[in-house]
């Protein structure tokens, strides 16, 4: 059934599908809608889940790791601050092995105060050991939020459904919300591999010397690297059961571009608007989209961008002293590669400043005009600021 | 063993605690009352080292160690998992430090029985941060010695009252046990377990690498400190009903000072002030719990 729903409830109406058990969570802006959508499932008795209250982000996250280390599923969502609060649980989360949910709305870190969108609060977390999904709209929202129980169920590792303040949160578009009976058909109920039990004592997440932890490492790698192919199945049962497709990565007219723009999240929409206008004038260009961001897809984006001379990269994130965190990673996903595209990286839009298809247009002129990149980090749109040396 | 005591074990033996360890006899008496349907969630403290290294477990009952801040809030999170299956019998116990519990989980204990999750909550508190080799906390008591209050800079801050704090959250349950007094301890465990909602028991737990005693005075100091009235037993209900427990022989402070190497350092004159705080604040109790006039 189509409603029109904003991303927030997208979120929301997941969960509810989903049918989880525990909820915990503090109030962000711009998570607020989330968290409140839930809380009236709650009310109404359609989503019969245990809300906790918490007082902080932290506590948020802790009473997860307890929940979900007592074997049921669960589910949080947060922003920005609170993301970085959580910082030592996320890590916690993932090396207990615990298959967590979280919708993070990509929102600026502070200071100064900014609540619009800005991807540099969850990729900061790129090393914590979840798997992040960056959602462009607000069905992917819902379906991505869907596989992630599946997906992590199975690796036990911890998802992220990340999607941008506001130009997704807080946006209504259509979404096509399964029925109950295909949902639990693509995921039942969760049954746990471990869990705190009284037949069966263990001590969970203890003391581990140097003769294991090394090992405990390196199953967690294994882990996150067979979320790739695993990924696809899931993506197979989900088209089987619900009839959608929601990829890792996806390409727009790419196999004779000789320029790929490269985006996540919400400004891929705007993209799509200029390749089609690109195109429509008669330039080679492409499109794509990376949506699995951890595992990085290395070997489907090596794919896709195999026959480009460059790419164009934005990245509405900045890692300073380095560059922006999606041509970081592709720069490293290329470098071994004999012929490869010239990697552009473009930092715009952070902080919530619109990237509009005129920005994007600039993108590919300046990508056009130069045979290399003139810096790591072209900014994009800059005012004029001092350079102190 | 006192005939009242359950035979019961449900520590196993070979834990790694030091000799003489007053948190490794609290966990024995207080796991008598609790019995096996008990899960217990250890924050980072000296217990998380006690409780024994992957794959092993010192423990018949589940544990889940969790990071330093978050024994109520983990707590929380667990009595929703057993509750949503059902499982209402089972007994969820945070099993936490001083610092765990005066310090850095302080918020998400506060918030945790603020909201009266049903578990209890027990601080052994060995009065520094012990596992990290003898920092001050904000449990450590006036005039101690600890390798962040070395020499002349011994801590002149009082310590931090953990269960008038708890109390006035008005849960359903506070009160303090020491390792000396088993009976009590053991009483006071199995009443909580019968309360629904926060309970809070507050342990005093001798460390005889911290204070710099002999191991074994680790039992006679705890005694000590109740009959100095510095540890007084009681109990808390619904935040204002006092009740307590023991009335102490009220030796003078300096009997129990005397006996720690980290109170060494002490002069008449800090002795005789801390002799002024301890009366004041049983004299405080005494008025809670309506016995002024004793």
């Amino acid at each position: 059934m189509k409603k029109v729903l904003e991303g927030s409830q997208s979120v929301a109406e997941a969960v509810r599908l989903a049918r989880v058990d525990v909820i915990s969570a503090y109030p962000i802006t711009p998570q607020t809608h989330i968290v409140e959508r839930l809380s009236e499932f709650g009310a109404d008795g359609s989503l019969p889940a245990r809300f906790l209250r918490v007082e902080s982000e932290h506590s948020a996250m802790a009473a997860l790791i307890g929940a979900s280390s007592g074997g049921v599923r669960t589910f949080t969502a947060t922003s920005s601050q609170g993301l970085a609060l959580m910082h030592e649980l996320l890590h916690w989360a993932a090396a207990a092995r615990l298959p967590i949910v979280m919708a993070e709305v990509n929102r600026a870190m502070a200071p100064g105060w900014n609540i619009w969108a800005d991807q540099t609060d969850s990729l900061s977390q790129r090393d914590t050991g979840w798997i992040q999904m960056y959602c462009e709209n607000g069905q992917e929202v819902l379906d991505s939020t869907l596989m992630a129980y599946r997906i992590s169920e199975e690796v036990n590792l911890p998802t992220m459904i990340v999607l941008d303040a506001f130009y997704l949160s807080h946006t209504y578009e259509p979404v096509d919300i399964p029925v109950q009976a295909d949902v639990d058909a693509f995921l039942p109920r969760y049954e746990p591999k471990f869990s705190l039990d009284n037949d069966d004592p263990r001590a969970l997440s203890s003391l581990v010397t140097p003769d294991a932890y090394m090992e405990m490492r390196y199953s967690m790698s294994l882990a996150m690297d067979n979320v790739l192919s695993l990924y696809d199945d899931v993506e197979d049962d989900y088209e089987k059961c619900i009839n959608r497709r929601s990829p890792k990565i996806e390409t727009v007219a790419c196999d004779d571009a000789d320029t790929i723009i490269v985006t996540s999240s919400t400004i891929t929409s705007t993209a799509r608007e200029v390749v089609d206008t690109l195109r429509a004038s008669g330039e080679k260009v492409g499109l794509l989209k990376i949506k699995l961001f951890r595992p990085f897809p290395a070997a489907a984006i090596r794919s896709a961008v195999r026959k480009a001379k460059k790419l164009a990269v934005i990245d509405r994130n900045f890692s300073f002293g380095a560059t922006g965190i999606f041509a970081q990673e592709i720069r490293a996903a290329l470098c071994a590669e004999q012929h490869k595209p010239a990697v552009f990286g473009y930092i715009a839009g952070l902080g919530g400043r619109d990237v509009t298809m005129d920005v994007i247009e600039d993108i590919y002129r300046q990508t056009q005009s130069q045979s290399t990149p003139a810096a790591d980090s072209i900014w994009i749109g800059l005012k004029e600021i001092h350079n102190e040396r | 063993m006192n005939a009242s005591q359950p035979e019961k074990e449900y520590m196993y033996p070979g834990h790694v605690a030091c000799p003489g360890c007053g948190a490794a006899i609290a966990m024995k008496l207080a796991m008598k009352a609790l019995g096996e349907n008990t899960i217990i969630i250890l924050p980072a403290c000296c217990w998380s080292i006690i409780a024994g290294p992957y794959p092993q477990t010192a423990m018949k009952v589940p544990i889940l160690h969790v990071a330093f801040e978050t024994g109520g809030s983990t707590a929380s999170g667990v009595r929703a998992a057993l509750d949503v299956q059902g499982k209402t019998d089972t007994t969820v116990v945070t099993w936490a430090g001083d610092g765990g519990t005066f310090d850095i989980g302080f918020q998400a204990l506060s918030g945790a029985v603020e909201r009266n999750d049903d578990f209890i909550y027990v601080c052994y508190d060995n009065e520094a941060y012990m596992n990290t080799g003898i920092q001050r906390s904000s449990s450590t008591p006036y005039g101690a010695w600890t390798t962040t209050t070395p020499g002349k800079d011994w801590k002149r801050m009082r310590k931090k009252n953990i269960v008038e704090a708890l109390a006035a959250h008005r849960i359903p349950y506070a009160a303090t046990a020491n390792i000396a007094f088993p009976d009590d301890l053991i009483r006071k465990f199995r009443k909580a377990r019968e309360i629904k909602g926060s309970r809070f028991i507050h342990i005093y737990a001798s460390c005889p690498t911290g204070w710099r005693i002999p191991s074994e005075l680790s039992i006679k100091i705890a005694r000590m400190a109740v009959h100095t009235n510095i540890f007084p037993l009681y109990e808390v209900e619904g935040g204002t009903d006092y009740t307590i427990n023991y009335l102490p022989k009220e030796y003078p402070v300096r009997e129990y000072f005397m006996m720690q190497g980290r109170f060494s350092h002490l002069a008449d004159d800090d002795l005789a002030k801390i002799q002024e705080m301890v009366d004041e604040d049983w004299h405080l109790l005494l008025k809670k719990a309506g016995m002024s006039g004793i």
